[in-house]
C-alpha cells in the first residue's frame, strides 16, 4: 500500500526534477553501466532507500556534466530485501544478464558478505558500501570499503574510553549473530581483554529475534557497568524498547556502541525520547565540517521529500554520493573503466569528496578513519527537524570533532 | 534400453552445451532447475509411491549442504566426496525418519518432518565451526576442469545427478519395492496383512529419498561461495518439492521431471524478469490449482486424454 | 548463564504469560484440527494475516484489540468459505485425497505469506497502544504491560470457548461431529453445516489472536513458519479433542521456552516448540488429555 503510492509519487517527483534539468548531450552512444543491489526493504531498507536517492543524484549530476569519458552513465539497482541469500543471484544476473561494467556493493555487511568470493573470482572491482571487515577472510585486492571506519578498536575506542573514564570496570556484550555484529563484537572482545576489563555478560542472539526482554533482563542481572551492543536496525529498535520496558539498572555508565539504525531518520523519529542517553557511533552529525556537504543536503532533501524517503539523510547519503565521486575521479584520471586500473588508482591516491578526503589501506578499508561517538540528548518525540540541530547528538570522540562532555551514568543521561 | 539411450543422449547434449559459448547465467539458473528435478524425483519416491508426505525436505537439503561443507573444510575433499558424504548423512537421517514412521502416520508424520527442519536449523545456528547464524564465505576452486568455469562444472554434475535420480526412481517404481510401496500407500493395514514387509520398504524409500535430497544440497556451498542456515533450511524447498510432483503427477517417475522442469523454469524466468518474491507465489498458486483441479497431475491429464481419445 | 532463583522466577512468570498467549493462538487449531480433523497447516498463516489486518486498522488509529474484534466477522466468513472449498474438493472424495488435503493447506499458507510480502513488504510491523512499552514494577521484577494485556485477553478467549463448546448445543455438536458424524445426523444436525460453522469460528478466533500477536511482538510475513511448531506442539501435547488441555499444554510450552531462553540463550529458543512436539509424538502421541 505505502510502497505503490510512494513509487508513484516518487516517479512523479523524479520526473519533475528531471524535467527541470537541461537535456545533456553525449559524445558517444554506448553507456557505462553501473549496477548494484540495494536493500530497499527489510531491516536495512530505511537506510538503503536514502542511499539510493543519493546515488541516483550523483548519476544525474554526472550525466548533466556530459557523462563519464563522454558516455552516459546507466545505473541499475535491484532490491535484495536485506537478505544475504538474494545477493549472489542478483550479482550474477548483473554480470551475465545485464552485463554491467562496474559494481557497487549493497549497503551494509550482511548483504555484501556473500558476494565477496564471487567478485574476487570474476576479477571485478567492488566499491564497498558501509560494510565492516567483510574482506578480512576473502582478501580481495579490488575492494574499497566506503565507510568512515577501519577496525573494531577504532570503532569502539570512543565508547570504551568514555565508559572507563566514567568509572566502569565491567562490561556486557550483546551482539546479533550475523557478519557485521560478529565482526565488530569479536574485535571489541579482543580490545576489552587487552584493557583487562571484566566481561560479565556476553550473548549472541539470532538475527530473527524480536523480543529482547529476556536478554535485557539478563544484562540487568549481570550488573554490568558498560553495555556494548552490536545490532541491526530492527533489533536496535527492539532493544531500545526493551531497555525502556525492563530497565538495565542504575549502575550502567554507558550503553550503545554499535547499534546500526539509530542513525536512520525514521527510527530516530519513532524512538524519540527513548534515544536519550545512548552513546552510539555515527558517521555524520550536524556541526561537523565537511566541504560541500551542506549544499549536498539541500539538494538531497528536495529529492528525498518528493520520493517520501528520509528527508534529513544524515547517515548514509553523503557517503553514497562520495562513492560516485570517487568512481568519477578514478575513471577520469585513468581514462578507462577497467577494474584493475581503477583499483590501482583508488589504492594509491587520496580523493576529495563531500565527506572529506578519503584514503584506502592495503585491505581496502579507510586509512583515515573519522567515526564519531556521540550521545543522544534532549530528543523529543515525533519531531524530525530537531535533529538538524547539533545539540541533539553531542560528539564526545574524536577530539577533533568533540562538541561536549559525556553525561553518565546512563540513567541520568536518559532524562537529559 | 530406450531409457538408457535417452539418458546417454541427455548427458552428451549437456556436455556439448557446457562446452559451448552460451551465456554463463544459463548455467547459474540451469543448476537450480536441475536441482529441482532431483528434489522432486527424490520426494516422490516417498511421497508419490508410498504416500508419506515429507514436509521436511529442507532438513535433508540443509543437512546435505552442511555435510559437504564440513567435509570440505576439514578434509579439503573434492566435490564428489562432498556429495557422497552428504548422501550418506542425509540417507541416515532419512532412515531415522523412516523409523519414526512406524508410530506416526498421515499429518503427524508430516508435522514431525517439519519439526526436523527447525531443529536442525537451530543446531547449525549454534555451531560456530560452520558459521552459526552468520554463515561462511567460501572460496571455490578457480577452474572447473575440464570445463571453462566452476559454475559450468556444477551444472554438468547436476545433470548427472538428475539422470541418476530418475534412473533410481524408475528402478524403484518398476521393481517389487515399488509394488510394495503402492500397496502400502493404498492401505497400510491391508498390505501388512498380505505379508508385504511394510517397515523394510518404508525404510528403503525414506533412506533413498533422503540420500538423494542430501546429494542435491551438497553442491550448494560451492555454487554460491557462501552458506548460511536460513536459506539452506528454507521452507520454500518444501513447497517446491511438494508442488512439482503434484503438478507433474505422482504415480510415474516422469511426473516429477515434468513438474520440476516446468515449475523451476517458470520460477527462474519470473526471478529474472519480475521479482524473486513472485516466484513463490507461482509455486503456491499452481500447487493449489492442481491439487483442486487435477490431482493426478499432468501425467494424469495425459492418461485421461489418451483414454478418452481411443 | 548464571543460575539464580530470581531469574528462574522471572522466567516462569514470563513463561506463564507467554503460555496463555500461545493458548489463544492455538485454540483455533484445536478446533480445526483437534476436533474436525482438518490438516490445517495454514492456521498460523491466517493468524499472521489477522495481525496484519490489525496493523492496517492501526494505521487509522484503531486500538489493536478493538481492531481484532472488528475483524472477527470477516475472518469467520473467510474460514467458512475455506472449509467449504476444502470439503467440496477433498473430504468428499475420501481418503485417497489425504496428500492433496495437506498439500492444499500448505499451498494456501504460502500464498498468504507471499501476498503479505507483496502488500506490506518484508519489514517488521508493530502495533501502537498506550499499554505497549511500559511495564509493571514489583521490586526488581519487571512485567511488560503488553504481556499482561495479551494474557488477559487470551485467558478470556480460551475460557469462553471452552465453556461454549461444552455447554451450548452448537458447541457440543461441534465436539460431537469429530467423534461420531452418523449419530449427529440422527439427532437432526447437519454435520457439514456444523463443521463449516466450527471452522469459521476457529478462523474468527484467529483475528483476535492475531491482534495479540502484534501486541506482544513485531510481526513479519514469514512468522507463520515457526508458529506451525508452536501451535501444533500445543494441540498435540494437549491431545486432539481436548479444549481445556490446550491451556495446560500451552502453559507448559510457554514456561519451557522461557526457561530455555533465559538459561541457554536466544539461539536455542526456536527449537523448543518443535523439540517438545517430537518428544510428545515419540513418547505419548495421544497427548496429555487426548481422546
Amino acid at each position: 500500500m505505502d510502497k505503490t503510492r510512494r513509487k508513484v509519487v516518487g516517479a512523479a517527483g523524479a520526473t519533475v526534477v528531471a524535467a527541470a534539468m537541461p537535456a545533456p548531450v553525449f559524445a558517444q552512444a554506448n553507456p557505462i553501466k553501473i549496477g548494484m543491489s540495494m536493500p530497499q526493504t527489510g531491516g536495512l531498507g530505511g537506510g538503503g532507500q536514502a542511499a539510493l536517492v543519493a546515488l541516483r543524484m550523483w548519476v544525474d549530476d554526472v550525466n548533466g556534466r556530459g557523462g563519464l569519458l563522454g558516455r552516459r552513465v546507466e545505473f541499475t539497482a535491484y532490491d535484495d530485501q536485506s537478505n544475504p541469500a538474494n545477493t549472489p543471484g542478483i550479482y550474477s544476473k548483473l554480470l551475465d544478464v545485464d552485463k554491467v561494467d562496474l559494481l557497487i556493493a549493497p549497503y551494509a555487511t550482511v548483504p555484501t558478505a556473500p558476494i565477496m568470493p564471487l567478485v574476487k573470482q570474476r576479477g571485478k572491482l567492488l566499491m564497498g558500501n558501509f560494510s565492516f571487515q567483510v574482506n578480512a577472510d576473502v582478501k580481495h585486492d579490488m575492494w574499497f570499503n566506503n565507510a568512515p571506519w577501519n577496525d573494531s578498536e577504532g570503532w569502539s575506542k570512543g565508547f570504551v574510553e568514555a565508559g572507563v573514564a566514567a568509572g566502569a570496570k565491567s562490561i556486557a556484550v550483546v551482539a546479533s549473530d550475523q557478519d557485521f555484529a560478529q565482526n565488530l563484537a569479536d574485535g571489541v572482545r579482543a580490545y576489552i581483554a587487552k584493557l583487562k576489563l571484566n566481561k560479565v555478560y556476553d550473548q549472541n542472539y539470532p538475527p530473527t529475534t524480536k523480543d529482547f526482554s529476556t536478554i535485557i533482563r539478563a544484562v540487568r542481572a549481570s550488573k554490568a557497568e558498560m553495555v556494548f551492543i552490536a545490532s541491526y536496525p530492527p533489533d536496535s529498535a527492539g532493544i531500545v524498547n526493551a531497555i525502556h520496558e525492563i530497565g538495565v539498572g542504575d549502575q550502567v555508565r554507558v550503553l550503545g556502541g554499535g547499534m546500526v539504525g539509530l542513525g536512520f531518520t525514521p527510527i530516530m523519529i519513532n524512538l524519540g525520547s527513548k534515544l536519550n542517553g545512548i552513546l552510539n557511533f555515527n558517521t555524520y552529525v550536524p556541526g561537523m565540517k565537511m566541504p560541500g556537504v551542506d549544499d549536498f543536503f539541500r539538494r538531497y532533501s528536495e529529492r528525498a521529500k518528493a520520493q517520501k524517503v528520509d528527508e534529513l539523510g544524515f547517515y548514509l547519503p553523503p557517503f553514497n554520493y562520495a562513492i560516485g565521486q570517487m568512481l568519477e575521479q578514478a575513471i577520469k584520471a585513468t581514462n578507462s573503466i577497467e577494474d584493475r586500473r581503477l583499483a590501482d588508482y583508488l589504492r594509491k591516491n587520496e580523493m576529495q569528496t563531500i565527506v572529506g578526503p578519503v584514503r584506502f589501506d592495503a585491505g581496502g578499508e579507510r586509512a583515515n578513519q573519522r567515526i564519531i561517538t556521540a550521545q543522544f540528548r534532549g530528543v523529543k518525540d515525533k519531531d524530525q527537524e530537531q535533529f538538524r540541530s547539533p545539540d541533539r547528538q553531542i560528539v564526545i570522540f574524536p577530539p577533533a570533532d568533540k562538541s561536549g562532555d559525556l553525561i553518565a551514568p546512563y540513567e541520568k543521561a536518559q532524562k537529559s | 534400453m530406450r531409457f538408457w539411450i535417452a539418458c546417454l543422449a541427455v548427458v552428451l547434449a549437456a556436455t556439448g552445451l557446457v562446452m559451448s559459448g552460451v551465456n554463463e547465467y544459463l548455467f547459474f539458473a540451469g543448476f537450480v532447475v536441475l536441482q529441482a528435478v532431483v528434489l522432486a524425483t527424490a520426494w516422490n519416491i516417498l511421497g508419490g509411491y508410498a504416500g508419506y508426505v515429507n514436509f521436511g525436505v529442507p532438513a535433508f537439503v540443509g543437512a546435505g549442504a552442511y555435510s559437504a561443507l564440513v567435509v570440505h573444510m576439514s578434509l579439503e575433499a573434492p566435490l564428489i566426496v562432498q556429495i557422497l558424504a552428504a548422501a550418506l548423512i542425509s540417507g541416515t537421517l532419512g532412515f531415522l525418519v523412516g523409523v519414526i514412521s512406524v508410530r506416526l502416520r498421515g499429518i503427524f508424520f508430516s508435522i514431525a518432518t517439519v519439526a526436523l527442519v527447525f531443529i536442525l536449523e537451530t543446531v547449525v545456528i549454534n555451531w560456530r565451526y560452520v558459521g552459526g547464524a552468520t554463515g561462511l564465505q567460501l572460496t571455490r576452486p578457480g577452474e572447473g576442469w575440464p570445463f571453462d568455469s566452476y559454475t559450468r562444472m556444477l551444472f554438468w554434475v547436476m545433470v548427472i545427478m538428475a539422470v541418476a535420480a530418475i534412473a533410481i526412481a524408475r528402478y524403484i517404481q518398476d521393481s517389487h519395492i515399488g509394488r510394495g510401496l503402492r500397496a502400502l500407500r493404498d492401505s497400510e493395514e491391508a498390505a501388512e496383512c498380505t505379508g508385504v514387509p511394510t517397515l523394510r520398504l518404508k525404510l528403503i524409500a525414506c533412506a533413498v529419498s533422503g540420500a538423494l535430497l542430501g546429494a542435491a544440497g551438497a553442491p550448494m556451498p560451492m555454487y554460491l561461495s557462501y552458506i548460511e542456515p536460513y536459506s539452506s533450511f528454507n521452507l520454500v524447498y518444501a513447497v517446491s518439492a511438494l508442488a512439482m510432483p503434484i503438478i507433474g503427477g505422482m504415480s510415474h517417475w516422469v511426473g516429477p521431471l515434468i513438474g520440476a522442469l516446468l515449475l523451476a523454469s517458470i520460477q527462474q524466468l519470473v526471478t529474472v524478469t519480475i521479482s524473486s518474491e513472485l516466484n513463490v507465489l507461482v509455486v503456491g498458486v499452481l500447487l493449489v490449482f492442481f491439487v483442486i483441479a487435477a490431482p493426478d497431475g499432468i501425467v494424469g491429464l495425459y492418461r485421461k486424454w489418451k483414454a478418452s481419445s481411443k | 548463564m548464571a543460575f539464580s532463583f530470581d531469574l528462574l522466577l522471572e522466567a516462569i512468570i514470563f513463561g506463564l504469560l507467554l503460555g496463555c498467549f500461545y493458548a489463544a493462538v492455538s485454540i483455533g487449531l484445536s478446533i480445526a484440527f483437534g476436533l474436525l480433523d482438518v490438516p490445517h497447516v495454514a492456521h498460523p498463516a491466517v493468524l499472521i494475516l489477522g495481525s496484519y489486518g490489525v496493523y492496517l486498522l492501526g494505521q487509522y488509529g484503531v486500538d489493536p484489540i478493538l481492531a481484532g474484534l472488528m475483524l472477527t466477522p470477516f475472518f469467520f466468513l473467510f474460514g467458512a468459505a475455506l472449509y467449504r472449498m476444502y470439503y467440496e474438493t477433498f473430504e468428499k472424495r475420501g481418503n485417497s485425497a489425504a496428500v492433496s488435503g495437506l498439500a492444499f493447506f500448505f499451498g494456501i499458507a504460502f500464498i498468504i505469506e507471499v501476498l503479505l510480502v507483496v502488500a506490506f513488504g518484508v519489514d517488521q510491523r508493530s502495533a501502537e497502544a498506550a499499554y505497549i512499552g511500559g511495564s509493571l514494577k514489583i521490586d526488581d521484577l519487571r512485567i511488560p504491560y503488553r504481556l499482561l494485556v495479551a494474557f488477559g485477553v487470551a485467558l478470556f478467549l480460551t475460557i469462553t470457548l471452552t465453556v461454549y463448546l461444552s455447554k451450548t448445543f452448537t458447541g457440543r455438536a461441534i465436539k460431537a461431529v469429530g467423534q461420531d458424524e452418523a449419530a449427529l445426523r440422527l439427532m437432526g444436525a447437519d454435520p457439514v453445516r456444523i463443521k463449516q460453522f466450527a471452522f469459521g469460528l476457529a478462523t474468527a478466533v484467529n483475528a483476535l489472536a492475531g491482534a495479540m500477536l502484534i501486541i506482544v511482538a513485531p510481526v513479519e510475513p514469514t512468522m507463520d513458519r515457526i508458529y506451525i511448531g508452536r501451535t501444533f506442539c500445543v494441540v498435540v501435547l494437549a491431545g486432539l479433542g481436548s479444549m481445556s488441555g490446550t491451556l495446560a499444554a500451552a502453559l507448559i510450552l510457554g514456561v519451557t521456552e522461557s526457561i530455555v531462553l533465559m538459561f541457554f540463550g536466544a539461539s536455542w529458543a526456536p527449537a523448543v516448540a518443535f523439540g517438545l512436539l517430537l518428544v510428545v509424538l515419540a513418547v505419548r502421541p495421544k497427548g496429555l488429555f487426548g481422546r
